[in-house]
């Protein structure tokens, strides 16, 4: 594909084949007063790409809340920064990388990882923490399992390299991303307050030094050709402008980078991403009110005869740019040097608030130092290949209000003659529920992930507390008691039918994964994934999930630091399920008092914090058992969900949890049963159920935690509920090997008893069933061999419970 | 006792291996790859990580570093070496220790926690492990399968080179021959191994076994810097 084939008179005109519109090309000459060259228009191309200038979605971000007590950076940095005491700040981000990997899974999801890692240490905050969030289509489709191996290949791949471990996530299988797979990956680092570092170009006449690997040829208009673009056929031409990832390079740049940033020798960094030089250049002086001039000739290639308008919007990987002011320049050097990576100075900030590119003006080291270049337009002596105002190309990009329009139908219609499913009562539909739950938990959604995290380094970096085995991650901070606990989660299947509420659900839930071992979430970061906003039925999706995200947010008290936006996820088979991915960072004061999931000991009242509501919709049950057309989904009360999150962190705080974990995939059943098979501890809990046991047992209604506190706790935790106004019910004990649920009241024995059915009104498995489901339930799904010892506890659990 | 942990480009468990060796109450420093000098360390820690992003294979381009040329000297001179994950790589490619670490036979990356026995507690590396300890560390490698040709490989075992040796119930992770994960050299001052022991170094972490190698070393290390003082006492 040639991007910048000479326009003839049958071709379309240059700009159409950029990607813009007839009236970008109208407002790119309102605001630089004349016609841009090719080489400009190739800049805005990818400046005012849907990726880079957030032109659909702007508006409705502004409506997110972004203040909070802690927050120290939010939106508009490369990262959101929490303070965490002790003169620590945590750095956090999601981003998508999901077309890349649609078209080439490996470097695709390589890059995604080394893109966020680069966000993060870019403002001096050590990486410490990737998780990564996945979503596929059909896991029995080879397509699919081709793209599961590739892009669990190459997280890995770059996560162990660089040393970050890689400690959570989620994986998700559903239909709608079958062409459209998701790579959502989020980094969280850790920063000095004192270090924390702005991608700035302030001072005119300090230099721009670019550092790290060469630029080359790949990831030409990466933004604009595929992060902004539906699929249609033929994508695999598409696979020039994905990018490839050198994890040993970004290593280097890591530790480099840092070393600049601790010894103060850089005023300003940014990494090159999307739209490379182009963006970094444009986006710091615009930050800091300056200009910058970049001569083409400085920057090292790793090819020749590049066009002047690649090397400006390449995104080869692994590139840096500092401004340094010109005495520190020596020291800057020899930092790069020792950690053998090239750098060169490439331009010098200006005062004139232009990005002005020019060619054949030496920038030899001991000229650009006497030859101090403050207005851009001086240079106009050498050749002058583009002058644009910085601001025309970030803060002032054009802006739209999309048109939105609720789509007429959210739910696929039933097949013609596929029989209707009445009723979703369990046991009356003659359903063993212990067969329910061993199939959910033996499901590609449920099961254990261990076939894909045991492909992921963990443990690099000895901070890892727990992780990718539960809900949240949980990383101590050396030097202090305390820990950060980390999730990341989604709720598409909610979201394709309702995306308020799927928004919402997702932040709720991300929340409360935190919550429940004990910390105070601090700040939210996201990446919202949708199809084609120029279709006002997505772009409803979109809106309507920004406003649940805001609405779940301003209930939690939680500030929004950060996030990315990724449309045009749609193929000609259609658009994905919209999925807002909600990342959540929370703080545990004393690491020692973390609550886990596992059941803690023999002898423990279980008990189930909230309650169900009716609503199966959208429920792993109902992919197994299907949902009847009439249901619908559990709602969200937030007033309800925020209560029972202050009320779980006062009881951890008070020590009075033994254990607590979500009601989230699977239902209670499976919450139980995983409390069972993490703790090694099973238990003999009674349920009672209502005219819905199916809702009461696997429903996924949010807003529940099952609990256990010792026997002579019982009574705090009452009363604790009864001060918050919350349902509290006492479940049963833990204890044994097996985990008995028994169904009672009036859901349940009569029923099965008079129809004869010969179905138990119990479930009573060995916890040896329960693991060997779950275990094996992915590694099937994908048609790979089961892991060769499954049966092996983490780490996280030895010396407990034995 | 001084610990020097090298510092390749690429390593990544290089602040891990001196936590560690903190935490047991060395004194640690990081040595940096072009530096010939060990700057007095009593024990070379080669960390583990993806030195020299460990193209062509893990491991063979290290061995041609400058600090290699120190850690051979530093051999010779009867001082002790130990090798994790990628260290053992660079010590095996080095012909330091006997052996190649194979790409994993599931041809994936593993990472996991595993269990070793501790086939030998007369050595510098093992000697505060108790007789019949197995050891609970974390794995994380692509290539870490044990290899040398069936008469070495009997040789080895004859010689009681093998340290440490992947067992039940997680058992061999890799596809190790005899389940060797770690092993040292005939001089008994050099030893590699793939688990992590600098990982598994404090409790919350899920595990503090690996603590005991880096107790002996700093017994071995006192009693080597003992003996030392001693016969320059009486030379003096």
């Amino acid at each position: 594909m040639t991007l910048l084939a000479p326009p003839t008179a049958e071709s379309a005109p240059l700009h159409r084949a950029l990607g813009l519109t007839d009236h970008e090309l109208d407002a790119i000459v309102e605001r630089i007063g004349r016609e841009p060259n090719q080489l400009e228009l190739a800049m805005f191309s990818v400046m005012w790409s849907e990726h880079c200038s957030y032109k659909s979605s702007r508006r409705l971000l502004a409506t997110l809340p972004v203040r909070g007590r802690d927050v120290v950076a939010g939106p508009g940095e490369n990262a959101g920064v929490v303070a965490i005491g002790d003169g620590l700040a945590v750095a956090f981000k999601l981003e998508s990388h999901n077309h890349p990997s649609a078209v080439e899974p490996y470097q695709g999801a390589a890059t995604g990882v080394g893109g966020i890692l680069r966000d993060i240490f870019t403002m001096g905050a050590r990486p410490i923490a990737i998780l990564d969030a996945l979503k596929f289509g059909d896991p029995a489709e080879p397509g699919t399992r081709a793209l599961v191996r590739g892009v669990v290949q190459g997280v890995g791949g770059y996560g162990n390299c660089v040393g970050v471990p890689t400690v959570g996530g989620e994986l998700v299988f559903h239909p709608s991303y079958a062409e459209d797979p998701l790579v959502n990956v989020m980094a969280v680092g850790l920063v000095r307050e004192e270090h924390l570092t702005r991608a700035v170009a302030p001072g005119p006449g300090n230099f721009a030094v670019l550092f790290g690997s060469a630029t080359g040829r790949d990831g030409i208009g990466g933004a604009s050709v595929l992060a902004s673009a539906p699929f249609g056929e033929g994508e695999s031409s598409k696979r020039p402008s994905v990018q490839i990832g050198d994890p040993f390079a970004e290593k280097l740049l890591i530790e480099a980078s840092l070393e600049l940033i601790h010894r103060r020798l850089v005023e300003g960094l940014q990494d090159l991403g999307a739209a490379g030089i182009t963006c970094a250049a444009a986006e710091m002086a615009d930050r800091a009110g300056t200009g910058i001039v970049i001569d083409l000739d400085a920057i090292h290639r790793r090819e020749t005869g590049m066009e002047p308008f690649e090397v400006m919007i390449s995104e080869s990987q692994e590139r840096m740019l500092a401004i340094v002011r010109p005495e520190r320049l020596d020291e800057v050097r020899a930092v790069c040097t020792r950690w053998g990576l090239p750098a060169a100075v490439i331009g010098q900030v200006t005062d004139d608030r232009h990005v002005t590119v020019v060619q054949g003006r030496s920038t030899e080291r001991d000229r650009v130092a006497t030859d101090r270049v403050t207005d851009g337009a001086s240079l106009l002596s050498h050749a002058v290949l583009a002058r644009i105002p910085a601001a025309a190309l970030t803060s002032d990009a054009i802006v739209y209000d999309r048109a939105a329009s609720r789509p007429a139908r959210s739910r696929p219609a039933p097949a013609p003659g596929a029989p209707p499913i009445a009723h979703d009562g369990l046991p009356e539909r003659g359903t063993d529920p212990a067969a329910v739950l061993l199939a959910l938990l033996g499901s590609a959604n449920v099961g254990s992930r261990a076939w894909v995290t045991r492909q992921y380094d963990a443990t690099v970096g000895t901070d890892t507390v727990a992780g990718n085995e539960h809900a949240a991650a949980v990383m101590r901070v050396k030097g202090t008691r305390k820990a950060l606990v980390v999730a990341t989660d989604a709720a598409a299947q909610v979201a394709a039918l309702d995306p308020y509420l799927g928004a919402a659900m997702a932040v709720a839930e991300c929340a409360r994964n935190v919550v429940i071992t004990g910390a105070r979430p601090l700040g939210v970061t996201n990446s919202l994934n949708f199809g084609n906003p120029e279709r006002p039925e997505a772009f409803w999706q979109f809106a309507e999930a920004v406003r649940g995200l805001g609405d779940a947010c301003r209930s939690l008290g939680l500030p929004v630091t950060g996030g990315n936006v990724s449309f045009y996820n749609e193929s000609p088979a259609g658009a994905i399920a919209p999925t807002p991915q909600i990342g959540v960072v929370g703080l545990l004061d004393d690491v020692e008092r973390l609550v886990r999931p596992g059941f803690g000991a023999e002898g423990d009242v279980v008990a189930l914090l909230g309650d169900a509501v009716p609503g199966l919709a959208a429920s792993s049950y109902a992919e197994i058992a299907g949902a009847a057309p009439e249901d619908e989904l559990p709602s969200l009360d937030l007033e309800r969900e925020t209560l029972l999150q202050e009320l779980v962190l006062t009881a951890a705080r008070r020590g009075l949890l033994r254990s607590a974990q979500d009601v989230s995939g699977g239902g209670l059943a499976v919450a139980l049963a995983e409390c069972a098979m993490w703790g090694g501890v099973g238990a003999d809990v009674a349920l009672p159920v209502g005219s819905a046991p199916a809702a009461e047992l696997f429903g996924e209604s949010p807003s529940r935690v099952v609990v256990t506190v010792a026997a002579g706790s019982w009574d705090a935790l009452r009363h604790l509920a009864a001060e918050h106004d919350l349902p509290l019910r006492r479940l049963g004990v833990t204890g044994g090997e097996r985990l008995r649920v028994e169904l009672v009241g009036e859901g349940a024995t009569g029923a099965a008893e008079e129809r004869g059915a010969g179905v138990a009104d119990e479930i009573d498995l060995a916890l040896s069933d329960l693991r060997y489901a779950w275990d094996h339930g992915l590694a099937r799904a994908l048609g790979a061999e089961p892991p060769p010892d499954a049966h092996d506890r983490s780490p996280a659990r030895t010396g407990r419970g034995r | 006792m001084r610990v020097g942990v090298v510092v390749f480009p690429g390593s990544n468990g290089d602040r891990d291996a001196l936590h560690a060796a903190r935490l047991a109450g060395a004194e640690a420093e990081l040595v940096w790859h072009e530096s010939t000098d060990l700057g007095g360390s009593d024990v070379v820690v080669l960390p583990g990580g993806f030195a020299y992003g460990d193209y062509i294979r893990a491991g063979v381009l290290a061995r041609f570093s400058p600090v290699m040329g120190g850690v051979r000297q530093h051999v010779a001179q009867g001082g002790l070496v130990l090798g994790i994950c990628n260290g053992f790589q660079v010590l095996a490619e080095a012909g330091l220790l006997p052996g190649a670490l194979l790409r994993n036979a599931s041809l994936r990356f593993e990472h996991r926690w595993v269990r070793v026995a501790v086939e030998r507690s007369d050595t510098p590396f093992t000697r505060a492990i108790p007789r019949g300890r197995t050891l609970r560390l974390p794995i994380a490698h692509g290539e870490g399968r044990y290899f040398l040709p069936a008469p070495d490989l009997e040789g080895l075992e004859a010689q009681k080179q093998v340290v440490f040796r992947y067992v039940a119930p997680e058992g061999n992770p890799n596809g190790s021959a005899h389940d060797i994960a770690g092993v040292i050299d005939v001089s008994g001052r050099v030893c590699g191994l793939m688990p992590h022991p600098e990982r598994a170094s404090e409790p919350i972490l899920g595990s503090d076994d690996g603590m005991l190698v880096f107790r002996s070393l700093l017994e071995s290390a006192a009693e080597t810097v003992g003996a030392g003082r001693e016969s320059a006492e009486v030379v003096g």
